[in-house]
């Protein structure tokens, strides 16, 4: 048969989609919406207590000297109890944490760090995601480093993974 | 008409093909006109929308611009994306997670007037960060969005 | 123990795999009788093995073992315990254990109970299944392990999450998986063909019933999936393109097509090549939606969790499988012996103007889900919606209907233009009064392709039941009525969707309790809303009452609020008649003490479900038909202790 090229033509036709697939797994779509708020000062904010063995949260907190992360969490978050070795982890090396808790009520909070460990020093609850919004942030989790002056430095978007805990403990150490 | 028999095949296959590269052909003329391209409003600014032409856009509820009109089922807001704002508009049951200061998405197309007429709001929701430890969440992940999502 | 015990039965399972492409392979190339004896033997056990595990994880459900990552993950023990049981293919690992074990099930049948094939081609269909499902068992075994152990075990699950708990989601996802597996069956059965260049009638007839059931469970999934978006989504709509929606359309379009072309090979033994080629193009497209709905490379509003390494690992099997498969037909398909010829006008020409229409709407619905992978390629975001869709896949599926009503009406191998044409008067007639009945109710108010559906519709209603004239109705074989059903219910369908988009009338309105308005010929009074707490929701309900010529009906639309987590949920009522269905969200409550209110009249829109519903017992029929006598055969014959 002459048009034996023809055969191999769905081949091709193949391998181009192929190559399309991959070419999308390789570069993902910028699914991230990173914050507008990069590099200016944390907004002015006072949450009500969330966990009943940690204090309130207010902005002041983070404009003592020392740089500190502050952790967008909620109880009826999966990520965001996956994250939570990676956070016992930076507690345990010395990196001060707070947290906000989203939509959240007392009870599942404590029942969530009973379950998953506490390393927050203090905890607000943000019940209408005010200043979840205010800090331009747009989902649980996420972290934001502050540094003394309480000027938010790096935003991590989504669950932090055991490899970003070097990666946030240098960030934290570089913002002294 | 019978077809000499040792052309057929070939006949047949020559008819797939014609029939693939039409389909191709086909959809690359719709995608040209339907096809509904991504725009922040800065990008509307600089380079310009045709009144009519259905686009996403995409950007930040300016805070305190929202107002609801008198028939109760239409919004009015701007969006913004840090550089330029756009006027919108909207007639329909927004989404839970519509709301000043949120992101949004909107699908529709400009009027002469240069609002944005939206015909779908896509509000960004809290699930998407899902991390490769907790495959099993997928399942829920799916329904969820379906459902935060309006 | 259950979980070792599944893991075990498991590598064990996938070792068998392993074997018995080994035993089909070596056999077939050295043509040792010894070697392929053991095949069937092993696929059976193979099923056995992988089935056990299956029940192991279902086990584990039931009993909600918490130390367990994924019944941990994806359960709780507060469940009913129909939704543990569904849990267990409620999420990755699950769903592709029930992948292999459906596969390796169907290649036990497969093995057990096909007796019309080429022993050769018989043995390298196994062969086939059996590297299929090794991919799938290496897959779980090494990237997604479904007993994996939580240590120390979790207090109590995590997937308490009442949007879950809803039947039609429970078993819509595996009736789809199962239509994809059938859809693997008859992939092996071309590969096992062209590998014994064995490409025939025979080997039709035996592919035809696993297409046939692939089919029909493609077409209930897609039905169930489209009525369980119209009513728990709230906004009206039976189809939105979407991305998912789409991975499921475009095999179920392969498939029809592959119905299509098998039955020509079968009966005229005509079309060998191309149906080989329809197998392979089915089964990819089952890859691409797994693949395209798993990777998380398209955003969906259906969006699954994102993850690149599933994605990869489906990736790399679609590429070993469809390209392997192509690279095989480029080599081989020329050596396949050409089939009986046809005339232009002959039920076979037709045919294959069926098998090119759905090739391209199947191409255009391919192109227009992926054209946003394209164009990010090149930094331009972009998305495609039911516009460009409806534009060109809506005036193909057109055209497609009108060559049903010829295709049952033609001959085999010749017919004569002028007779068929006189075969076609009543459709015709049928259509020309539809046309003129509409011009002078509707025109202007209807868009054209609603209207040209309604037109259609109707000839093609017509149309499929002129194959039962002249025919004694209790002697017509079951597939001729599987055929007519099923083309009817295109039309029942048909209809439907063009009357849902030509007549629907929507009311959007801002009601405060008390309020009434007239649409559509009812009269929707807004009496009262009241809040109304479930288990872990709580909702505003409202009380609407709709009346229309003296009935009064109650519905009770609602607006949940979910606790954890927390989300709005709009629970839109629906009040069935026989003409169609009344269609009412309740919104957001305004600052002045009004609620938006979203209120649809949908006429004869049940009709679009109820004719998927057809079109699947369409299918059920022609297996039977054709399958009945073949199957009381074997069974007697396994009875009677026969094996091998």
């Amino acid at each position: 048969m002459k048009s034996g090229w023809l055969l191999w033509l769905p081949l091709a036709l193949f391998a181009a989609l192929g190559a399309l697939f991959l070419g999308g797994l390789l570069h993902p779509e910028e699914r991230v919406i990173t914050s507008k708020m990069i590099g200016k000062p944390l907004p002015a904010f006072t949450l009500p207590q969330a966990a009943s063995d940690r204090p309130a949260l207010v902005s002041a907190e983070f404009a003592q000297g020392k740089p500190r992360l502050l952790n967008i969490f909620a109880s009826w978050c999966v990520p965001c109890a996956a994250e939570s070795p990676q956070l016992m982890a930076l507690a345990q090396a010395g990196v001060p944490i707070d947290g906000i808790a989203i939509r959240d009520a007392r009870e599942d909070v404590d029942a969530f760090l009973a379950r998953w460990g506490n390393p927050y020093s203090h905890i607000g609850l943000d019940a209408r995601s005010s200043v979840q919004i205010a800090l331009g942030s747009s989902g649980v989790p996420e972290t934001f480093l502050i540094d003394g002056q309480g000027r938010i430095v790096f935003q991590h978007v989504g669950d932090i993974r055991a490899e970003d805990v070097p990666g946030i403990i240098a960030k934290w150490k570089a913002a002294q | 008409m019978a077809m000499k028999s040792k052309h057929q095949r070939l006949v047949l296959a020559i008819v797939a093909i014609v029939a693939v590269i039409g389909a191709g052909l086909l959809a690359a003329s719709a995608l040209k006109d339907e096809a509904a391209y991504f725009y922040a409003p800065n990008e509307v600014k600089v380079k310009g929308v045709e009144p009519g032409k259905a686009i996403r856009l995409g950007g930040m509820v300016v805070t305190g611009s929202l107002r609801k009109e008198a028939d109760g089922v239409t919004i009015a807001f701007d969006v913004t994306d840090g550089k330029a704002t756009v006027p919108a508009r909207f007639t329909g049951i927004a989404p839970d997670l519509f709301r000043e200061g949120s992101g949004v998405v909107a699908e529709g197309a400009f009027d002469k007037g240069g609002t944005f007429i939206a015909t779908n709001l896509l509000a960004k929701h809290d699930e998407r960060y899902m991390p490769r430890e907790l495959e099993g969440m997928d399942y829920n992940a799916a329904t969820h969005e379906m459902k935060a999502e309006k | 123990m259950i979980a070792e015990l599944g893991l075990a039965a498991l590598w064990l399972a996938a070792s068998l795999a392993l074997l018995q492409l080994a035993l089909a392979a070596f056999g077939l190339k050295q043509g040792r009788e010894d070697l392929l004896g053991g095949v069937r033997p092993v696929a059976v056990t193979q099923a056995l093995l992988v089935a056990l595990a299956f029940l192991c994880l279902v086990l584990l459900f039931l009993r909600s073992d918490m130390s367990v990552l994924l019944v941990a993950m994806n359960s709780h023990s507060a469940k009913p315990w129909l939704y543990k049981f569904a849990g267990t293919w409620g999420n990755h690992e699950g769903s592709m254990l029930l992948w292999v074990t459906v596969m390796g099930v169907a290649g036990a049948g497969v093995a057990l109970f096909e007796r019309t094939l080429r022993r050769d081609t018989h043995m390298a269909t196994l062969g086939a299944q059996a590297a299929i499902s090794l991919g799938f068992y290496a897959f779980l075994l090494f990237s997604s392990n479904p007993f994996a152990r939580l240590d120390p075990p979790a207090p109590d699950g995590q997937g308490l999450n009442p949007l879950l708990q809803d039947p039609g989601l429970a078993f819509h996802p595996p009736t789809l998986y199962l239509g994809y597996v059938g859809l693997s069956v008859a992939f092996s059965f071309a590969v096992g063909a062209l590998m014994t260049r064995n490409v025939d009638a025979a080997f039709a007839r035996a592919m035809r019933p696993w297409v046939l059931g692939a089919w029909v469970l493609l077409t209930l999934g897609i039905t169930a999936g489209s009525y369980w978006a119209y009513y728990e989504l709230g906004w009206g709509g039976w189809w939105f393109w979407d991305p998912v929606e789409n991975a499921s359309l475009m095999p179920w379009l392969a498939a029809t097509a592959l119905l299509h072309s098998v039955t020509v090979l079968a009966t005229r033994d005509a079309l060998r090549a191309w149906t080989v080629m329809l197998a392979v193009v089915a089964f990819s497209m089952s890859m691409v939606g797994t693949f395209l709905v798993r990777s998380g490379i398209l955003t969906s509003v259906h969006a699954f969790a994102v993850d690149p390494e599933r994605g990869s690992f489906i990736l790399a099997l679609l590429a070993i499988y469809i390209g392997g498969a192509l690279a095989l037909f480029g080599l081989r398909v020329g050596t396949v012996r050409e089939g009986e010829q046809f005339e232009m006008m002959s039920r076979e020409a037709l045919l294959v103007v069926n098998n090119l229409l759905l090739t391209v709407i199947l191409g255009v619905v391919l192109i227009g889900t992926l054209y946003p992978l394209m164009t990010e390629a090149f930094g331009h975001k972009v998305s495609v919606g039911p516009p460009y869709f409806d534009r060109i896949a809506g005036p193909l599926a057109l055209i497609l209907m009108l060559a049903m009503i010829v295709g049952p009406l033609t001959r085999w191998r010749r017919d004569r233009a002028g007779v068929v044409a006189g075969r076609l008067l009543w459709p015709a007639i049928v259509m020309l009064g539809l046309v003129a009945v509409l011009a002078v109710t509707a025109w202007g108010r209807i868009g054209v392709l609603p209207f040209l559906g309604l037109v259609v519709a109707g000839g093609v209603a017509l149309g499929s039941l002129i194959p039962l004239t002249k025919r004694n109705l209790r002697r017509t074989p079951l597939f001729i009525w599987g055929m007519v059903i099923a083309h009817l219910g295109c039309a029942v369908s048909l209809a439907g969707m063009a009357s849902e988009s030509a007549f629907n009338v929507e009311k959007l309105i801002a009601m405060a309790p008390g309020d009434s308005v007239e649409t559509a010929g009812w009269t929707v009074r807004f009496d009262r809303v009241a809040p109304i707490a479930g288990d872990n929701w709580t909702a505003m309900q409202a009380d609407v009452s709709a009346s229309r010529g003296g009935a009064t009906a109650r519905l009770r639309p609602q607006s949940r609020f979910f606790t954890s987590p927390p989300t709005t949920t709009t629970e839109s009522a629906i009040l069935t008649k026989w003409d169609g269905q009344l269609y009412v969200v309740l919104g957001d409550r305004l600052d002045d003490g009004r609620w938006q209110m979203r209120i649809w009249w949908k006429p004869f829109v049940t009709l679009i479900w109820l004719g998927g519903v057809l079109i699947a017992l369409g299918g059920v029929l022609a297996i039977i038909g054709r399958e009945r006598r073949g199957w009381a055969l074997k069974l007697r014959q396994i009875r009677a202790g026969e094996f091998g």
